[in-house]
């Protein structure tokens, strides 16, 4: 067991997998010898050679799809896309192709790829280095969709990812990279060695696709978020003193729908947050999911806590995110429902 | 052993702690270049996209077919220019260090690309820059305090506060947009200076990109629809040899011109002197008259070199070395704009002294005004509510809602944070720290 951050888990995934699999290589801007912009890649380029850890040419529609022929022709690729809110370029590639190459041969092509990209804000990023566009990615069917919220889940699903030989869109909250962040910017960081899901085995583990993770049992009400606001969810649980079940989705698609829905039967109300814009949100499908399955346990209509419906602005950052006090007024609302 | 294919992958000359090679440069000494006619069919001057265009030569004469001609007092003006861009951009950058700006990108060196062309085209051509092509904003009459305001996403923001730093726009001056996201205006430069052919007007349109994101497919967007409907269009590769930390290998620069590729689509292409200001201007003046008389596109590679780091988020010492800067072999734009005119015993370093201390104070009297209309972390500050303004033209119903639920909860805060203060109402609130 080793102490890790965030980007130090994600690298020890790629650098387990790069070892263990020779199919393996890791293509992207600036991820070789410079060893990405977030550092993830740092040092792997130097470690099993230029061969299998690739800089590219500025192209995400290129990255994507050459990461495609080279899954076609057996290897197993890692693309970076350097911040999420540059992937459109490679959109088509995703959406026409790598989500159903084996769909249209009937399984006789696949493409085991996986993409990894930098989301969400809390950076200071303005409109072009904060989008979280998971909801985009997981209406399409056909790649997986995946989140985590810590070192030890972000290592362990991207090594599931990597050994999927399904396409998946792996997602990684920036602001969370370093430490946990519950919301409060002007509070001092906190380093991840001094959260319990810090603590990351050095050689190979997997934490499963498709499963989400209760990490707050409670009775009052259900709260269904992930990535850098689970955090924030859990502060705001404190605040509030509801005794909520947080749970973390960590996989947009597929969905883990009986865990949420076993929790929201019991306590039987519900908040969903995200920070993503929330008109066709990722939360309209949470949201849809819950009243399908717990409708009649339902004491209150469930809420949704996510982004406001504009792109995110670079001087109202935190009158953006959907801090800790709108997390804490809608548990109140749902309690009082 | 049968032959067995093997990936290349590119390499640039010289890593930190290496000599700075640049060796692999093909230079054309200064005036040799021919100038063909504007009229000139693409297919018969392919040598310009192989050649390198430059009209300064070492000993600072304004030399070969290329000349502009300018006078003094228009070369005396694109050295101002091109000395306050620069001073501009250190300001900038210290204040950035200082953590009053959140980010910013320096166009260090590459003063010369944007100052000549802007200085070349017309003031009702339109402008399509990335976002290190500041010398435009300066050409164009843009006053450095709006800038300083989009710097500080104050209450004077041109983009009220929507925009990181350097995300510019001048409708008046006919400057597009900056967008954050790369390549994209330069196929919207083809498409503006198609509605003008459509409309029938003379006015044109130029983009530039960086040499890495010629990558991007918009670049070729850009090049096919230029060709296919001989747009009036100027498109500008700035070719400044480094992507963040990729060289210009990984984007096709090993082995064919970034300007070949203009006759690979039918259209000139032009290798100039990025850092040559009258090559820069006398290539511009040629590529417009060419557009204006409907002879078509001209895609010109501005051979320059990036000084500074890509952005303030970068440190260029993990991947290249320091000393490049200094080895680069075309020198420094504003140096040898000022040698020129002092060849011509039109300028003096005692002039240049000058006008370096009234340009310093000139940033520093913006800045103070920039600051005085508010910062990131003091105020005055613009209303938070105005972020749900210029989604659409109208605020639909969920955009209303979602302000009101604002509204009310910085009222929340605002009252709380003034309760907390006391209840004699002195001092102003606390700015609400989270939505």
């Amino acid at each position: 067991m080793a102490r890790m951050n965030m980007v130090q888990a994600l690298n020890s995934a790629m650098d387990v997998m790069l070892g263990r699999d020779p199919r393996v290589v890791i293509l992207g801007e600036d991820v070789g010898y410079f060893g990405g912009v977030f550092r993830v890649t740092d040092g792997l380029q130097r470690k099993y050679g230029e061969q299998r850890v690739l800089d590219t040419p500025i192209a995400e529609g290129g990255i994507i799809a050459a990461a495609i022929g080279m899954g076609v022709n057996g290897l197993k690729p890692v693309a970076e896309i350097q911040f999420a809110d540059y992937i459109y370029p490679g959109f088509d590639q995703v959406v026409s192709e790598l989500a159903r190459v084996r769909y249209r041969s009937a399984g006789e092509y696949h493409v085991p790829v996986t993409i990894r990209s930098p989301c969400g804000g809390g950076i200071r990023g303005g409109q072009t280095h904060s989008q979280s566009p998971e909801a985009i990615f997981a209406h399409v069917c056909g790649i997986k969709v995946v989140m985590p919220s810590n070192p030890y889940d972000a290592k362990g699903l991207l090594i599931s990812a990597i050994e999927d030989e399904d396409p998946v869109v792996f997602f990684e909250p920036k602001r969370i990279y370093n430490g946990p962040f519950d919301g409060d910017p002007h509070k001092p960081a906190i380093p991840w060695s001094s959260h319990p899901r810090g603590e990351v085995p050095d050689g190979h583990y997997s934490v499963p696709i498709g499963r989400a993770e209760v990490v707050r049992e409670g009775t009052d009400v259900t709260l269904l978020t992930y990535g850098t606001m689970v955090h924030v969810a859990e502060a705001a649980v404190r605040v509030s003193g509801t005794d909520a079940e947080v749970i973390d989705v960590r996989t947009m698609s597929p969905l883990d729908t009986d865990t949420l829905c076993t929790s929201v039967c019991k306590t039987g109300r519900c908040v969903v947050v995200h920070e993503a814009t929330r008109f066709g949100g990722y939360g309209a499908e949470l949201v849809a999911t819950v009243q399908e399955h717990c409708f009649w346990n339902l004491e209150a209509p469930v809420k949704r806590v996510a982004g406001w419906d504009t792109p995110y602005p670079h001087a109202f950052e935190w009158e953006y995110f959907p801090g800790q006090a709108r997390i804490v007024a809608a548990l109140k609302e749902v309690m009082e429902g | 052993m049968a032959p067995r294919s093997r990936l290349h992958v590119p390499s640039p000359p010289a890593r930190p702690g290496q000599e700075p090679d640049f060796s692999y440069l093909q230079l054309s000494p200064a005036g040799e270049v021919h100038r063909p006619d504007v009229t000139a069919a693409a297919r018969d001057i392919e040598n310009l996209s192989l050649e390198l265009v430059r009209v300064l030569d070492d000993e600072h004469h304004a030399v070969g077919p290329w000349n502009p001609h300018l006078e003094a007092p228009e070369l005396q003006v694109a050295l101002r220019h091109m000395l306050l861009t620069r001073l501009f951009d250190d300001r900038m950058q210290r204040i950035q260090r200082q953590g009053r700006i959140s980010f910013y990108i320096k166009s260090t060196g590459e003063e010369a690309v944007a100052v000549a062309a802007g200085m070349a085209l017309q003031p009702g051509d339109m402008l399509f820059p990335s976002y290190r092509q500041q010398g435009l904003q300066v050409v164009r009459g843009r006053n450095l305090v709006d800038l300083m305001c989009q710097c500080l996403s104050n209450t004077r923001d041109m983009c009220k506060g929507r925009q990181m730093p350097i995300m510019y726009h001048f409708g008046a001056g006919n400057i597009f947009s900056i967008s954050g996201n790369l390549a994209t205006q330069f196929p919207q430069a083809v498409g503006w200076a198609m509605a003008a052919a459509i409309k029938g007007e003379d006015h044109i349109a130029a983009s530039w990109i960086g040499e890495g994101s010629s990558a991007e497919a918009d670049f070729h967007y850009a090049m096919t629809f230029a060709s296919v409907y001989q747009a009036p269009v100027i498109l500008n590769l700035v070719n400044n040899q480094w992507a963040i930390s990729t060289f210009q290998g990984f984007a096709g620069g090993e082995h064919r011109t970034f300007a070949q590729r203009g006759p690979g689509y039918g259209m000139p292409g032009v290798r100039v002197d990025g850092n040559d200001f009258l090559a820069v201007y006398a290539v511009t003046q040629w590529a417009a008259q060419r557009a204006r008389q409907s002879a078509g596109p001209t895609l010109i590679e501005h051979v320059t070199y990036r000084a500074a780091a890509h952005s303030t988020s970068d440190d260029p010492a993990r991947y290249r070395p320091k000393e490049e800067w200094r080895a680069w072999p075309l020198g420094d734009p504003i140096e040898r704009l000022k040698e020129h005119l002092i060849a011509l015993g039109e300028w003096s370093e005692e002039r240049h002294q000058q006008l370096h201390k009234e340009l310093e104070a000139h940033v520093t009297a913006c800045w103070k005004e920039a600051e005085s209309y508010g910062t990131l972390t003091h105020g005055p500050f613009l209303d938070p509510l105005t972020m749900f303004e210029d989604v659409f033209r109208d605020m639909p119903p969920n955009l209303q809602r979602e302000r009101e639920e604002l509204r009310r909860l910085l009222d929340t805060q605002r009252s709380a944070a003034g309760d907390a203060a006391g209840q004699d109402g002195r001092g102003s609130p606390p700015r609400a720290h989270e939505g």
